[in-house]
């Protein structure tokens, strides 16, 4: 079942354009990864994929984004789009705040009260995220104490509280040491059958070890989109080939 | 060598200019403290600082300045009460909302705000709200509570701006990552950033207090500057600053030193200020 459906997307910031006639259709319960070389337009149309671009300015989009069949850039509101479409972003980016203050934030905002309810999501959020027992201790805590690990995790489970449909990365780990990496790349793994999860990410090794669907990306193209097991053993374009051997990007 | 010798010239050059504000800093510090203890010590610690009367030319005379102590805290109590929120409110516009071609005047017109002689301001004062007050809550006009507004008008561009800065500097990754949860740009604006701007804005309202409680003129112009006890907000007041400087002029004798330790109290106050804003913007990094 497909979850995102991208049709003719055109992107253009001022007069650059950074996606061209982008067709995609990224299916639910699903790690679908965005891989290509940097200003490839990876990033760019994961953002778009939440309306996260609408704060560039000069930003401009024609094309059709569909998630569930309803046109994101039509009527939708916006937040409630971005509460169904959670985002990690590339440098972990917890709020000043304690830990317990930085899951219950989203939770909050669409109008959960009562404290019996949100230590329920808070905790929930936490194990999901797989950081609940780092942390049970210290929920009262500056968020800003854990490490670079345990606050992409964190990030993670604050996106999770707000109970999304999509989870988007933009590349998540890499900014993390090898040990941090690999307990994310697990937690995806695991999240998978709840949450639709796309996944940027200059790390050839993490696509193939966690994505079902891999997009390669090339100046603003898909170059090829296809079954992630087909795309690293047996890619259709010559240039999927190249840049997945590494002979260049 | 004739390149090292302009060196060293211009080093020395530095180093005396850079001593310069020390030096007066501690002049300053000497002066207050050395004519204002005696005198405080003649009159009594206590009875200077908790005397209710103050009556310096009366026989025997009597120097209390509690009167004088309490009217400074309760305008700039007012200055703050009026002045932060809508400072604060005018800082996270300026910041979040303000649509560009709205600021390009309103930058500034805040900080033109800032460079108005306090005289100006006093004059304004005396013109526009005494007038106003004792219209509208039928009393005499001069009171704590024109000296309050008047006054958080003029903290209003030292909150503005600490704060405007404050709130700029917050990491936009904090907002994206608010708006990706679903907030809204208000929600992630009073609920993220400014809290994450907290310690800079307390260090914009500490130096307002600084300001506020340092003012003289102006105050003077529309306080009322009864040396007493008020009873009420719409009652006059006279601050330690003005009491100094109505007296100085023809005070002599313990009269013109307990005003000299006016100012150890008034200096203190500033002292305390000083070491609240230093230890937020320690925080603050």
């Amino acid at each position: 079942m497909e979850k995102f459906k991208i049709e003719n997307l055109d992107l253009y910031y001022g007069n650059f354009q950074a996606l061209k006639n982008i067709n995609l259709n990224l299916e639910a319960n699903k790690i679908t990864a965005f891989i290509g070389p940097s200003g490839c337009g990876k990033s760019t149309l994961l953002k778009s994929l939440n309306r996260m671009n609408d704060l560039v300015e000069g930003c401009s989009i024609t094309g059709n984004v569909l998630l569930d069949g309803e046109d994101i850039y039509g009527d939708m509101d916006v937040n409630h789009l971005r509460k169904r479409v959670g985002m990690v972003f590339q440098k972990a980016n917890p709020f000043p705040m304690s830990i317990y203050d930085n899951i219950a934030f989203g939770p909050r905002t669409h109008g959960v009260r009562g404290k019996a309810r949100l230590n329920e999501i808070v905790e929930k959020s936490l194990r999901d995220a797989a950081i609940w027992d780092e942390v049970k201790d210290r929920l009262k805590k500056s968020a800003l104490g854990l490490s670079g690990g345990q606050q992409q995790r964190l990030c993670i489970a604050r996106a999770l509280a707000v109970d999304p449909e999509v989870i988007l990365l933009d590349e998540p780990t890499s900014a993390l040491d090898p040990i941090s990496t690999s307990k994310i790349e697990d937690l995806l793994l695991s999240l998978k059958n709840n949450y639709t999860i796309i996944i940027v990410t200059h790390n050839m090794q993490q696509a193939g070890r966690v994505s079902d669907k891999t997009a390669f990306f090339l100046l603003g193209e898909v170059v090829e989109f296809d079954d992630t097991l087909k795309i690293f053993n047996n890619p259709s374009e010559r240039r999927t080939e190249d840049y997945i051997t590494g002979r260049f990007g | 060598m004739k390149q090292r010798v302009l060196e060293l010239v211009f080093r020395i050059l530095f180093l005396i200019a850079a001593l310069a504000s020390i030096l007066a800093v501690i002049l300053i510090c000497i002066f207050l403290f050395a004519n204002g203890f005696p005198p405080m010590a003649e009159i009594g610690v206590f009875d200077f600082l908790f005397g209710m009367d103050w009556s310096p030319v009366d026989v025997p005379p009597s120097f209390g300045i509690f009167p004088m102590i309490v009217g400074s805290l309760y305008v700039t109590a007012g200055a703050i009460i009026i002045g932060v929120p809508i400072g604060i409110l005018t800082a996270v516009f300026m910041a979040k909302f303000c649509p560009k071609r709205l600021y390009r005047p309103l930058k500034p017109a805040v900080e033109l705000l800032a460079g108005i002689p306090s005289i100006v301001y006093g004059f304004f004062g005396m013109v526009v709200l005494v007038p106003l007050v004792r219209e509208l809550f039928d009393s005499k006009g001069a009171s704590i509570l024109t000296a309050s507004i008047l006054l958080g008008i003029m903290i209003l561009p030292t909150i503005i701006g600490v704060s405007e800065s404050a709130i700029r500097a917050v990491p936009n990754s904090y907002y994206e990552g608010a708006l990706a949860l679903g907030a809204s740009h208000e929600r992630s604006v009073f609920f993220v950033m400014l809290p994450a701007a907290k310690s800079g804005i307390m260090a914009g309202i500490v130096l307002g207090i600084g300001r506020a409680i340092g003012e003289t003129m102006a105050v003077m112009m529309v306080a009322g500057n009864q040396a007493r006890m008020p009873d009420s907000i719409l009652e006059g007041v006279r601050t330690l600053t003005a009491n100094i400087v109505m007296e100085m002029g023809y005070a002599a004798d313990l009269h013109r030193e307990a005003l000299i330790a006016t100012a150890v109290v008034l200096f203190v106050f500033i002292l305390i200020i000083n070491l609240c804003f230093s230890l937020l913007k320690r925080r603050m990094k």
